[in-house]
Formats: structure tokens, sequence, C-alpha cells
């Protein structure tokens, strides 16, 4: 995942795949084996909420800034849901300062497309105004260390932030001015969505792929369930191809080790 | 944006606004190594000033003709989060970053043996994670233990800070607030062995004994910050099978 | 006069000495100090003073022996990533014996893209980017094993004075290790688990390089897993 100005060696590569066709992989883990994960909230006081998230030695921070604004078009009573992710400078020597790339823009609309179709927030709740004004939720994903599976790490960090977001209180006018009290509540949930990344190599899947890992895959999909177990996004990435089976096979995977996550890390 | 009825940022009893001394540095903590890929980092705290500095290099330059022949290119990219501020600012570089991008690699490069490796490349990186006055010092400071801990090869460390004048009087380590009211804002950056100013600049108002005074004060800042510096920097290396370490924050002075 | 002690944690702009010395590796002179340029431990040797560097790029030396990874095959080179800000570059010439004809088919047979060499530096400069060759003994295409990466400053350790360390990992691992002064390590092993220790051993060496008793120590460490 933007990470193509090295290969990863002829022997290593070997070495990845004999080991996976024991079960085992470089690190020790299992086959569905997370590496360790950490969730610090609340990083950055001065976003509305925030969230410092490390899988292994993959670090993601996002930041949440909620503000007025106008409603789509489209949807004229619904609050405004904005993911952007960054793949900063800082997180590997692949990655190049500026706008972004065909990479973090694939990132963040994975990430998009998981709080959105679970509808993890409800946006319905975000009207001020009825086709006037609305709140805005900006979701800004930065990467600070790319050491695998951006994807995972970057949803968690997101729904973290959100979950420790809390954002003033609204009063609409009758002149139709809309004013902050000074009471902040926290944002409108209604699902939890956890992704669950996974790599093929050869024939075999490896949940939570290092980078290592990544380097070798042919393919990757990523599926995202909401708090209830129902698949609300899929991604395939990557030149390979999956058959019928390993899709099936690897949603039902999927299910099983978000459920996990959903208990362990978000804890709802 | 001045309110009508502005309060005043200096009141003798109470002291700053957050409570500071004139020449109080906000509370520092400093963390090194802390990321994986880069060849060199380090994240710093001062006050509510939160930022990571990145280093990669000396590696191949790019884009190739770029290259010079006699010194590694010194880059610097200074960045701030869009959640970083108040108001969320848009990702896309303003010229505010760019400049000071320039005056960060200013700051850093005189201290660089550069000459050491021709034909290269060495990019600094420094992204502001929440900001509140003084993120070019303190992006210095963090970008210099960043360098060190990288195996760059430099003359010295250098360390910033910034003095000012808030409220008539002349106080060190401005934070946001201060630096938006108050009268003068001059951020300096100093390599304390070689005994050079590698980075100044100002905004506001000074007579010529103000300026002597603050400029003193600003370097006086930078000799403390840079104690700071040895000791996270000790603390990172000295201990036993560790890779952790972290140095202490400074209260009062 | 010397401000420091032998073996003393020293970092960028330290004073080191002032007077009749030489400035070592890490080590530069202003005026009549001597002060180090990296962080690191400061070592007298005669009157030589240097800085033994935690963290530095590694910059070729000719003869070294080098682990490098294949980036790119060319017309009638390879591109070598050798762990330096500068590419090493392999020629046929320095490759194989027979005559050449320039195909590029035929330079993949010989090495591809992401194969791992063992080679010796034969010529650098800073305005050339270093010359590799495999073709002396010893040297070549690994068909197996391991890279682990280790700080180039730290090389020196791993081997150990006359190679006492290097020595006592391979006998005691039952590995094939070969040591790249650029940071690259092959490590092969008959099993794979004497590899996994191989490879925790140099990262425990790399990790507490600067401490003594560490010989005894990875001896002790190995002797619980083996």
């Amino acid at each position: 995942m933007g990470d193509s100005s090295e290969a990863i060696s002829n022997i290593e590569r070997k070495r990845i795949m004999e080991l996976l066709s024991k079960g085992k992989r470089l690190d020790g883990r299992g086959v569905k084996d997370y590496r360790k994960i950490t969730v610090e909230r609340d990083v950055v006081e001065k976003a509305a909420g925030s969230a410092l998230v490390s899988v292994g030695e993959t670090k993601v921070i996002v930041g949440v800034k909620v503000e007025v604004g106008e409603p789509y078009s489209d949807r004229p009573e619904s609050g405004a849901l904005t993911v952007n992710a960054e793949l900063t400078p800082l997180a590997s020597p692949s990655f190049e300062p500026g706008p972004p790339d065909e990479y973090s823009v694939e990132l963040a609309r994975v990430v998009d497309r998981g709080l959105r179709e679970s509808k993890a927030i409800d946006l319905e709740k975000l009207c001020l105004i009825p086709g006037k004004k609305v709140l805005v939720v900006f979701v800004d994903i930065y990467v600070l260390d790319q050491c695998g599976n951006l994807f995972d790490a970057s949803l968690l960090a997101s729904v973290s932030a959100l979950m420790s977001s809390r954002v003033a209180e609204y009063s609409v006018g009758k002149g139709g001015e809309v004013e902050a009290k000074s009471k902040y509540v926290p944002l409108p949930f209604r699902s939890y969505p956890v992704s669950v990344t996974m790599a093929r190599i050869g024939g075999d899947f490896v949940v939570d792929p290092s980078l290592d890992e990544e380097m070798v895959a042919d393919a990757r999909i990523t599926v995202t369930t909401d708090k209830d177990g129902n698949v609300c996004a899929l991604q395939k990435g990557g030149a390979g191809v999956f058959s019928v089976d390993e899709v099936l096979e690897a949603v039902n995977v999927a299910i099983e080790k978000s459920e996990e996550l959903r208990r362990n890390i978000l804890e709802v | 944006m001045v309110s009508k009825a502005r309060k005043k940022l200096v009141g003798k009893a109470r002291g700053r606004v957050d409570g500071r001394k004139p020449n109080d540095l906000r509370p520092i903590k400093i963390e090194i190594g802390l990321l994986k890929r880069a060849d060199g980092s380090a994240y710093i705290e001062q006050g509510k000033n939160k930022i990571l500095a990145a280093v990669y290099g000396p590696r191949e330059v790019h884009p190739r003709h770029a290259s010079l022949h006699n010194k590694a290119l010194v880059r610097c990219y200074y960045r701030m989060a869009s959640f970083s501020t108040e108001e969320r600012k848009s990702p896309a570089p303003s010229r505010r970053e760019v400049e000071i991008s320039q005056v960060i690699k200013d700051a850093l490069e005189p201290v660089i043996f550069s000459e050491f490796y021709p034909r290269s490349m060495i990019e600094i990186f420094v992204e502001v994670l929440q900001a509140d006055g003084g993120t070019r010092c303190a992006g210095i400071t963090a970008a210099s233990l960043a360098l060190a801990n990288a195996g760059v090869p430099m003359r010295d460390l250098v360390a910033s800070c910034a003095a000012g004048k808030v409220d008539g009087q002349l106080v060190l380590d401005l934070n946001d607030v201060e630096d938006k009211e108050g009268e003068a804002d001059l951020p300096v950056a100093f390599a304390p062995q070689m005994g050079v100013v590698t980075l100044l600049q100002m905004d506001g108002l000074l007579s010529k004994d103000e300026f002597d005074q603050t400029f003193k004060l600003a370097v006086d800042g930078c000799k403390r910050i840079n104690t700071l510096q040895k000791e996270a920097l000790r603390g990172k290396y000295l201990a036993v099978g560790t890779t952790g370490g972290s140095g202490q924050g400074e209260r009062g002075g | 006069m010397l401000f420091v002690e032998s073996r003393q944690w020293v970092i960028p702009g330290d004073l080191l000495a002032k007077g009749e010395y030489t400035a070592g590796e890490n080590v530069y002179k202003d005026g009549e100090g001597f002060y180090a340029s990296k962080v690191g431990l400061v070592d007298f040797e005669n009157r030589v003073i240097q800085v033994i560097a935690v963290h530095g790029c590694y910059l070729p030396s000719v003869n070294d022996l080098v682990v490098g990874k294949v980036l790119n095959v060319g017309l009638s080179e390879w591109v070598v990533d050798i762990n330096s800000p500068y590419k090493g570059v392999l020629f046929v010439s320095g490759a194989s014996g027979r005559p050449f004809d320039s195909r590029r088919d035929e330079l993949r047979d010989i090495l591809d893209v992401g194969d791992i060499i063992i080679a010796k530096v034969l010529e650098f400069d800073r305005t050339l980017d270093p010359r590799l060759t495999i073709k002396d003994r010893g040297l070549g295409k690994a068909e197996s094993g391991y890279v682990v990466k280790m700080t180039p400053t730290k090389i020196p350790r791993l081997i150990g004075k006359k190679g006492s360390m290097i020595e006592l990992v391979k006998n005691r691992t039952g590995c094939q290790i070969t040591v790249g002064q650029n940071g690259y390590i092959l490590v092969i092993g008959k099993k794979v688990e004497d590899e996994v220790l191989a490879v925790e051993v140099i990262h425990m060496i790399e990790r507490d390089a600067h401490t003594s008793g560490l010989t005894n120590r990875v001896g002790e460490f190995i002797g619980k897993r083996k």
C-alpha cells in the first residue's frame, strides 16, 4: 500500500510462505491473531475527540472536529460526515509530502464507508435547521508509522476518536441564529463498526498483516461489520484474485474477529 | 480577534494567563526514538504543544536532478494536523507552514555535517498534533533530537525558544493567547556549544532596550531547553537493555 | 587535556579534549577542541579520540563484505540495496567469468530483483556509486536463510574481538552467519528454530551493545533456549 519503493527479498518471501504452509507466521502469531493493540483516547484536547491507536508497531492518530455548516443538497435534514486520511511522510520512507494519492484516498473512503453504512453516528440527530444548518463532523486520519494494516488501525482510531468526542449543544433562535451552549455532549452513536483485514499469500490467509506480509501478499480483503455482525462494507485490494469460497470464508473470519475487537478494544 | 473588554494577560498577583512567572518555561516532556520506520524520531510536549519530528536519511535523492555534488540536500517539512488548532485547518499546506518549513531547515542545516554525504538527501518532518504557540521552536527542539537519534553527524544540538512582550512585561515561552494578543514575539534557535544563533524572527514592536533584554531572555530559554534535550538523550541511551526513557519537565525557574 | 572519561556517554557538541590528539570517527576538531558529532561512547586509543556511535548510516569502504538485495536489473549491471545512501552497482564483469552478450534475459538468469547477495566493495568514492563484486570465494547469491538488519555502527560489537562474539553465536546456534559491514546479516540454519534463535540473539547484542558482560549473557541466553 504505497510502499512500493523496495520489494521484499526472494528468500524472505520463500520463508514467509514456507512458514504459512505450516500455519505459522514470522512473528510467531497464529494466522487469525492480531498484534498487540493499544488505544489512547483524548490525546488532543483541542480536538472535539481524538485517539491514538497502535496495532503492533503501526501507529495512527485520528482527530475529530465538529463545525456548523450547510447540509448536502440531497440530504437536507442530515448532519454531514467527512473523512480524510494523510499518509504522513513520517510514517514510511516511501510516503512523500503532498496531496492525497490513491492510497490515502482509498484508506479514507474505506473508513468512510465503514462509518457511514453502519450508521455509526446518527447523522439525522445532527440537524439544526433543515436545509440550512447542520453539524459537520470531520474525521482526520494521520498515519504516523506504517508497519502494516492501516485499514483496521484507522477505523479503530476513528471510532475511538468519535466515541471520545464531546460537542457543544446548540440552540436555534427565532431568527435562525444558531448558538453553542456551554454544555458539551457526546455524539449520537448507533453502531460501532470494526474492520478486519486479511492478506492472501499463496493460498493462505493471514489476519492483520504485518508490513512484510503486506509486501508478499497478492491480494487483501477488508470486511467491515456493524455491532450486530452485519456486513456493511467490503474492499478488495491488490492485483491478485479470490475464489468465491475464499471470500465467504474471509467474511466468516471477519465476523468472528470483529466481535473480539469490539468487545476487547472498543469495549462495547 | 480582540474583544472589547480585553482581560489583562499578565496580573501581578495572578501571574500570566496560565499562572506562570515571566521567566517560566512551560512544562516539557520528551520522548526519543518512538517511531519504527523513521531513521530517527522525537516527540515533544511543551505546555499544550504536541509535536512529532522524524528524520529520514542520509538516503538517495528524489528527484535525481536535485542532487548536490558536494553535500547532502537538507529538506524540511513542517505541517499542522487539521485538528491541531481551535478551528479545523485544511490539511493542505498554508503559506505559513511553507515559511516555517524553510526557517526550521535554516535553523538546523548549519550544524549538520552535510558535506560528509554528497549526492544524498536528509529529510526532516515536523508534524504538529496540537498547537498552542511556539510550535516552530518546539519543532526545532524535537527535530534536533530526531537528527541525533538518526545518527546524522552534527556539530551541536539546536534548542529553540521564544520570548516576547505581553501586557508590557517581557516574558519567556509565549503560549498561543500570549502570542496572538501580546505586543511582540521573538522566536530564537541556538546551538549552545557553538554559541551561535540559527533562527531569529520577530513580529511586534520593541524598543532597543526591550529587544536586547528579550533576545537574551530567549537565548537563555534555549540553553535551559538544551539541558532538557541532553537529559532526554541520556535517559534514552543510558538505560541498559531498554529503548524507552524520557526527559523530565522543568517547572518554575 | 581530557574532559571526559573513557566509555562515557557523549552527545553532539560535547567537548571531549583539548590539545595534542587526533580526531577519530565521529569526532571533529574546532580550534583547539575536539568535539563529538554523534551520540555514543567516547573511546581513546593512543592519542586518537573516537566516538562509537549508537546510530548511523553505512558508508561503503573498499574491501568491505556486504549483504545486499538486488533492486533493479539494468542492461549490463544490477543495482543493489546495501543499506547506504549510495546504491551498490554490480556489473556483469563482477558477477560472471563468462564473456557477456548484452541481452537482458541473460542478466536475470544470473541475478533477479529481490535476490540476496554476499558481495565485496571493489571501489567507492563519493562521486560515484560503490562498485561491487561477487566473484571471490564465499560470495554470491543466497539461496535461503533470513536477513537481519542492525545499525551498522554496532557491527564490530556483533563480531567481537577477533570474531569471538560471532563465533560464539554461530557455534551455539549451529547457524551459518554472514555479517555484512553494512548492517545486513544473513543467517542460515538447518532448522527454522535455530535461525529464529540466532536472530533474537543478534537483536539482543544490538540492544545491549554498550554494556559489559554481554558475551556471558549471550551464552546464558542461548543455553536456556537450546
